[in-house]
């Protein structure tokens, strides 16, 4: 990206006043040629005013080289040995304690964690698949409930994960522990494969929603269907803040880590609650409608080799299971088109996808540089840098806020605050731009699946909607007589016969 | 689907049909008594013929399978590439004391209800000064214990005499808050002696913490766990 373009996109922070640099004496300074910026004295914005500040220290710092030195060379005391305004006394009959701090618990939890949950993801997916059994699921669920719940007091998880992931790939000397790489992988490869047993038996937060649902109504399709765009606006703001180091924004607003805690923020803990009070009548209602790992997650099972079945065998379409899924994620039958007819939509479809997807990816991609740019104040250097500046200005009434009094303090250099700004500015935005328009794209085949479902011959669970919870496996007739439960089989192979 | 509202319950198995009435608690299900089923509308027209539903469903699987093979190799890969890299040290947060300007943040962004943050003391930094700027309120009525003159609001700094002038100060860490009074008052007039501290037998180790987001001096910083504290003067252990 060009230079021209971010220093026309940091209008947030420099076109607040409309200031114009001005370069003394027309000459070029040695660093702005350095950073890369082209000194035009014209109306173009310059992002903090870089060049003038560059200009004018440069021709300060000769004279007040001496007095800097000193202060740098005092101030590199003061941090080594504290101050010692009043030296300390040599006593002749007292002994000076040592400090005293107590160690770090040890970590031997991070082995313990992963193979939980592997064991977790194994047990879950045996559940779901093989044993088909709800009970185990709901053991299993209070199992995972109790040990990452509330004796791993819920962190780290694996929706959180997501955050130490993107920090981990975007900034090179952070490095991600082992635990949370599994944590992030593990169960996405287990939903290629298996499905989202995860969800339903490892996952602290679907268990204590499945567990509180007592009476599931219907959301409507359509507001369904709305809803579930939130967790990808969710994940594309986290994977944003979470890159550029600005905050994890899943973790700051996750609502049940409180309830695990038994502590937090009043908001978080009132929200955690009434979440959970949601939950008794919607259905898992943070999996469905704000979890970003779940959204991942959605996408990996819509690939999975294997999935839960309502039927162990065969379906009749009974229609027996129809309203058993709390979750919106059983589809009915629905015959695919044929001949001409299917030839038509498969061309419609490709047409809507060929117009939507470049337009939804541009579109959303320069939504995104917007996002990008207004949450730059979020990042600390973000905040400083329009704070200095806003002061610089006389825009600042009352008592400074702390992070001014930390830079007078701390005696820091304007220059390194605003050059750090701009290239954080500069990586918000191009950040910014392609999250957009991963989510553009996101959004374009999420419609493209609505106008253009895909056929399912019998009574199916929807690959990336079903988490597994096995609830609607009791009403198939088929079910009970493998469980040796005496039923006859209603309208055997009266609609349809074997599959 | 029918449009009416869902009348099913984690476990019940007997909600067929429209308008069907919901079975009496405790009896067993059998689908001979539900009569609605067989007289319950064809929902739909009959389904197309097998041998093009077969073909559309292994072109869908060849895809499948294609895209489940790409993702294995992207989660592979980012596995990988972050496992990799060869800073693989356990991490822990830390107040760095010279970037602290005691704001107050460490006693209330905490996620626990009494921060894990605390004051420590590098005694042998201290000038044990009679007047503590961290231990008296500023203009003191009286240079004695009383609760009074004390800055600290919980009461967590021992004073104690040692020979004339000088007094021994030490910080109660179970009362402390890490409210960071007393480490103002010690920072500004005194040696800086006092100073906050996570104090890891509290800390959770979040992943990310409160406080250092909250912090407007950013003076948090992820240390290793071998070295787990940021501590002052010649007398601090592992320096």
């Amino acid at each position: 990206m060009s230079r021209a373009s971010t220093g026309r996109q940091a209008s947030c922070l420099s076109g607040q006043t409309g200031f114009q640099p001005v370069v003394s004496g027309g000459q070029p300074s040695r660093l702005s040629g350095k950073t890369g910026f082209q000194p035009v004295v014209s109306s173009n914005r310059i992002p903090f005013n870089i060049a003038s500040a560059i200009a004018k220290a440069t021709c300060i710092i000769p004279r007040l080289f001496p007095v800097l030195a000193l202060l740098l060379l005092l101030a590199g005391m003061e941090s080594a040995l504290g101050i010692e305004r009043f030296p300390p006394p040599d006593f002749s009959g007292h002994a000076v304690p040592q400090v005293v701090v107590p160690n770090p618990q040890p970590r031997t939890t991070d082995w313990l964690d992963v193979t939980v949950l592997a064991a977790g993801l194994a047990a879950a997916s045996w559940l779901s698949l093989k044993q088909r059994s709800r009970r185990g699921m709901v053991i299993l669920s209070l199992g995972s409930l109790a040990y990452f719940g509330f004796w791993r007091r819920g962190c780290v998880c694996a929706i959180g994960s997501i955050q130490n992931v993107a920090l981990g790939i975007a900034d090179p000397t952070y490095a991600v522990p082992l635990a949370v790489i599994s944590l992030f992988t593990l169960p996405l490869v287990v939903a290629l494969v298996w499905g989202r047993g995860f969800c339903a038996g490892v996952c602290p937060h679907g268990a204590i929603q499945d567990l509180v649902l007592v009476k599931p109504i219907k959301v409507p399709g359509w507001l369904d269907e709305c809803l579930r765009v939130l967790p990808w606006i969710h994940l594309a703001l986290a994977v944003l803040l979470a890159a550029t180091g600005t905050l994890f924004l899943i973790c700051k607003f996750d609502p049940f880590v409180g309830i695990f805690r038994l502590a937090g923020p009043r908001i978080i803990l009132a929200s955690g609650v009434a979440l959970l009070v949601l939950s008794m009548f919607v259905g898992r209602p943070y999996c469905r409608y704000l979890c970003p790992y779940g959204a991942l997650l959605g996408v990996a099972a819509r690939f999975a080799k294997w999935r839960p079945t309502v039927t162990p065998n065969t379906c009749t379409q009974c229609r027996l299971c129809e309203n058993t899924c709390p979750f919106g994620a059983l589809n009915p039958p629905m015959p695919a088109k044929q001949g001409q007819e299917r030839v038509a939509s498969g061309r419609q479809r490709i047409v809507m996808l060929a117009v939507m997807v470049p337009l939804a990816a541009l579109l959303f991609g320069w939504v995104g540089g917007k996002v990008g740019l207004a949450a730059l104040p979020l990042h600390p250097d973000g905040k400083l840098a329009s704070l200095v500046l806003l002061q610089e200005r006389g825009g600042l009434i009352g008592t400074p806020p702390d992070e001014l009094t930390a830079f007078r303090q701390h005696a820091a250099d304007r220059l390194t605050v605003f050059s750090r700004a701009t290239t954080l500015e500069a990586r918000f935005l191009t950040l910014g731009r392609w999250i957009g328009l991963f989510f553009g794209l996101v959004l374009a085949l999420k419609l493209a699946r609505i106008f253009f479902p895909a056929g399912s011959l019998d009574y199916e669970t929807d690959s990336g909607r079903c988490v597994s919870c096995t609830r609607c496996f009791s009403a198939c007739p088929y079910e009970l007589l493998r469980r040796g439960v005496p039923v006859t089989i209603p309208q055997e192979g009266g609609y349809r016969g074997n599959s | 689907m029918s449009d009416e509202p869902s009348n099913a319950s984690g476990e019940s198995r007997g909600t067929a049909g429209d308008g069907e009435r919901r079975r009496p608690a405790g009896s067993v299900w059998h689908p001979a008594e539900h009569a609605s089923i067989d007289e319950a509308p064809e929902p739909r027209a009959a389904p197309p013929a097998a041998q093009f539903s077969r073909q559309s469903l292994s072109r869908r699987e060849l895809l499948k399978s294609g895209a489940r093979g790409v993702s294995l190799l992207g989660f592979g890969a980012a596995a990988g590439f972050l496992s990799g890299r060869e800073n693989k040290a356990d991490m822990r947060w830390q107040i760095d004391p010279n970037q602290c300007i005691q704001c107050g943040r460490c006693a209330t962004e905490c996620v626990l209800e009494v921060s894990a943050v605390k004051c420590v003391h590098s005694f042998g930094m201290c000038g044990y000064c009679k007047l503590c700027t961290g231990y008296f309120e500023p203009e003191p009525i009286n240079l004695d214990e009383g609760a009074e003159n004390q800055l600290c609001p919980t009461g967590a700094i021992k004073r104690e005499y040692i020979e004339d002038p000088y007094y021994e100060y030490s910080i109660n860490r179970e009362l402390c808050v890490g409210c960071g009074k007393c480490v103002k008052g010690c920072n500004m007039f005194g040696n800086g002696s006092l100073y906050l501290q996570v104090c890891h037998d509290r800390c959770i180790n979040c992943n990310i913490c409160s406080i250092a987001t909250a912090c407007p001096a950013q003076a948090f910083h992820r240390v290793p766990v071998a070295k787990p504290y940021l501590l002052r003067g010649k007398g601090a252990p592992g320096k």
